[in-house]
């Protein structure tokens, strides 16, 4: 920034984004003055109240460590099956099977990115029916999208000499990927797969919502019947749970990182 | 065979091989259960009761439902949304500020030289620290259902939930920015006895503002992502009457409703380019 | 393997003519060493002579066939028979030694043994003894990026003496090594050529590797060879002149002016030495 020139752009943002925020205000509904006010706030905070102290009887923390267990495999299960799958579309995606495949698998790879993992859950439940099922798939089938896409990118990215070395010595196509490729592109797939199941236990656990099982549905059907103190122990699980996922992403990384082929 | 004087060493054996089998072991141990709680079963994605369901969901897919009234509500729930997403930025940005600046220590009066509230300061920073936490770490989606229950279904909700939960990441963020940034401007305000809100305005703001902005306006786009994400638990707007079709098997209007969300997407994300590319 | 150019040009996807006219006929194992500036198309002419490149004009028959006529698996099993040795090794960073020189016979081995070999190396006496020749023996389960520019060096041409070819192609495969042990590498691959009647046709940036380990020195500029002979008949001039690009300065190994006797018998006309095993 030139010292002394004034920088009329972000304050024309401001501006801008001002005259929007009002206009949305107004679209919403008059309904916002009773909401900011007092009544509001006292039943707002009443609520909220009512999630001290969360409820820790040891039948219900059973049933939330079952429910933490669900969340975890869905997470876990669902990010396996997404960086297989992934790495599969990434082939065509990349160019690998040939021109003609590219388009296509690219095409596919943003359609299942593209919708939220919500809407597939909901789809998913009437697939396969209520339950972790349908939200391991849900999960699978859109972060099959994400990694595709940038298992894809890597893959364009990677060095071509190794495995053209390979072939020139005689090696099939296949064996060359394996040896000359693979190994250069091996560590970033997972890297980006470890990275995203931290991204997919909070999305894991939020898919119970619409029936994908876990603690998100616990937590829908407790604050269905505003059962606050369940909701509470509930909360807590979710928030232990990330903390757990991140701590084994961050380590299994490390570790992977020294390993070679 | 080997050079005359070298004795005959023993074939070595892999040293990664132990490793190899470990992880292969862990992979299994842990497999297996995983399998069985999550219900993992691909036999019931071919039983006839689902198909039946989801024969009657993707058949009506195509065509999409394009009569005007069905059209006219998409457009006002693509609005919904819009205005759900920008007025709930709105808020959050009103909420992060002030929040940001309590964590600053850019504007700490009490690291410029002795004050008379010196204890003050980080009494304060610790706790506002943890709300920011807090308030970023529970799923936006989560707020929302939250505040559908505190304050009724509709649009109300989510905004509510998009102020809080973004008010969080912004406030962390700006944070950030204020403290990037050279803090000898505000420092300067300070020492010559300025209060916090005028080192604020002329020291830290100057310098910070396109970025800031530059932020919040890609935080924006993903609000708008998120403020369908959360009509699913009934915060209003494009993903309420998209979850409403979807329940009733209806796919003709949910494939509309999907094309309106990705234009949507597309829409917000040209404009976030275009704002970010200005303000750069 | 015997390798046959006649008048072969060969430009460049980028429209440089790499090669213009060339014409060369190296017999069954014969040791021949390529010299010249940079650029003046002795990386071209190995990839040619590998079947790696294909000619853009004149005739290249290898073992009396033209390879570009040959099938997809007949063009397969005749580049498993050559063996070619890059400037810049074509390794995987986090691959292990082990795994790289076992790459070599990849061509020869079934998909299946290729894949298991990947999880646990099928032949790991072989790789180490290969290693060993090139004084790496105790680094077998590192990893490449471990390694120096100049031991990287030492194995690519270790996976090329484990792939046993019939022909060695080397392009500048001691550039990143002290005298010392671009020597012993040189001499290696002069011994494996000479114990295995391999045709060994190597570039080289040192002319007095050249000069003192290979029968029949040819001198390359501007993609055209400008002499063919043996140590004995190449002369300082012809030297000159062949680098007269480079202010006519002779490169060698240790960087020290190229020391000519006389004209006269040298120990490259003379033979190598036997290996001792």
């Amino acid at each position: 920034m030139k010292a002394g020139t004034f920088v009329w752009q972000p304050w024309a943002a401001l501006g801008g984004f001002a005259l929007a925020a009002a206009a949305s205000f107004a679209y919403l509904g008059a309904d916002f003055g009773a909401l900011f006010g007092a009544e509001s706030v006292r039943q707002m905070l009443q609520f909220g109240g009512g999630f001290f102290p969360p409820d820790m009887t040891p039948e219900f923390l059973r049933r939330t460590a079952s429910g933490a267990a669900e969340t975890l495999a869905i997470s876990a299960l669902g990010t396996l099956l997404a960086a297989l799958a992934g790495a599969l579309l990434a082939l065509p995606a990349a160019g690998r099977w040939g021109r003609w495949l590219r388009l296509p698998a690219r095409l596919l790879l943003n359609v299942l990115r593209s919708i939220p993992e919500l809407v597939w859950a909901t789809f998913m439940v009437l697939a396969a029916g209520l339950g972790p099922f349908a939200g391991c798939l849900a999960l699978a089938v859109h972060t099959a999208g994400v990694l595709g896409r940038l298992f894809a990118e890597t893959l364009e990215n990677a060095p071509p000499e190794p495995a053209r070395a390979l072939r020139e010595a005689g090696g099939g196509a296949t064996l060359a990927f394996f040896y000359g490729t693979l190994p250069v592109v091996l560590p970033q797939f997972t890297s980006y797969a470890l990275y995203r199941w931290e991204y997919n236990i909070r999305m894991a656990a939020v898919l119970g919502f619409v029936g994908a099982g876990g603690l998100g549905q616990m937590l829908y059907v407790a604050l269905s019947v505003f059962k606050t103190h369940e909701a509470a122990t509930l909360l807590f699980a979710m928030i232990a749970i990330v903390v757990v996922v991140d701590a084994l992403s961050a380590w299994m990384r490390r570790f992977l990182g020294r390993s070679g082929t | 065979m080997s050079a005359a004087g070298g004795a005959a060493l023993p074939v070595p054996r892999d040293p990664a091989l132990g490793a190899r089998l470990a992880l292969l072991a862990a992979v299994l141990v842990l497999l297996w259960p995983a399998l069985e709680i999550a219900e993992f079963n691909p036999a019931k994605l071919a039983d006839p009761r689902n198909l039946d369901i989801v024969g009657r969901f993707l058949g009506t897919f195509f065509p999409m439902a394009l009569g005007a009234d069905f059209l006219g509500l998409v457009a006002r729930s693509a609005l919904e949304t819009l205005a759900l997403a920008t007025a709930g930025i709105a808020l959050a940005i009103l909420l992060a500020v002030p929040l940001a600046m309590a964590v600053s220590e850019s504007l700490s009066v009490s690291r410029v030289g002795p004050a008379r509230r010196a204890w003050f300061g980080p009494l304060v920073r610790t706790p506002v620290r943890g709300l920011l936490i807090f308030m970023r770490s529970i799923p936006e989606i989560v707020w929302a259902l939250l505040f559908v229950r505190a304050v009724g279904l509709g649009p109300a909700a989510g905004v509510l939930a998009i102020a809080v939960n973004y008010a969080g990441m912004l406030g962390k963020v700006y944070f950030e920015i204020f403290e990037a940034g050279d803090t000898r401007p505000a420092r300067a305000v300070l020492e010559s006895g300025g209060g916090r809100a005028n080192a604020f305005l002329y020291g830290v703001l100057p310098v910070a503002l396109p970025e800031l902005v530059s932020y919040s306006v890609y935080r924006w786009e993903c609000a708008i992502r998120a403020s369908v994400v959360m009509g699913f638990v009934g915060a209003g707007g494009l993903g309420q009457q998209m979850e409403l079709s979807m329940r009733m098997l209806e796919g003709g209007e949910v494939s509309t409703m999907l094309a309106a969300f990705l234009l949507l997407v597309l829409l917000a994300d040209a404009v976030s380019a275009l704002l970010r590319k200005i303000l750069v | 393997m015997k390798l046959s150019l006649h008048t072969l040009r060969l430009v460049l996807p980028g429209g440089n003519l790499a090669l213009d006219g060339v014409s060369l006929e190296v017999g069954r194992a014969e040791r021949v060493a390529v010299i010249g500036p940079s650029g003046a198309g002795k990386t071209s002419l190995l990839r040619v002579l590998g079947a790696a490149l294909r000619p853009t004009g004149g005739a290249i028959e290898i073992d009396g066939s033209d390879p570009w006529t040959l099938s997809r698996d007949a063009l397969r099993r005749l580049r498993s028979r050559v063996g070619m040795i890059h400037q810049a090794p074509p390794l995987p960073p986090r691959q292990r030694l082990v795994t790289a020189v076992l790459a070599g016979r990849l061509g020869h081995w079934s998909f299946w043994k290729g894949l298991a070999s990947l999880v646990y190396p099928s032949d790991i006496l072989g790789a180490r003894e290969t290693l060993a020749r090139l004084d790496l023996a105790e680094r077998l389960f590192d990893r490449c990026d471990r390694l120096s520019g100049g031991q990287l060096q030492r194995v690519g041409v270790a996976r090329v003496l484990y792939q046993r070819p019939d022909l060695i192609l080397a392009d500048e495969p001691v550039s990143a090594l002290d005298p010392q042990l671009a020597d012993h590498a040189v001499g290696e691959l002069n011994r494996e050529s000479v114990a295995r009647s391999v045709t060994l046709v190597a570039s080289l940036h040192a002319v007095d590797l050249a000069l003192k380990w290979f029968p029949r020195v040819v001198g390359l500029r501007d993609g055209v060879v400008a002499f063919d002979a043996p140590p004995v008949r190449v002369s300082d001039t012809m030297l000159r002149d062949l680098y007269a690009a480079e202010s006519r300065v002779v490169p060698t190994q240790d960087n020290r002016p190229l020391e000519l006797a006389e004209p006269g018998p040298r120990a490259a006309a003379r033979g190598v030495q036997p290996l001792c095993r």
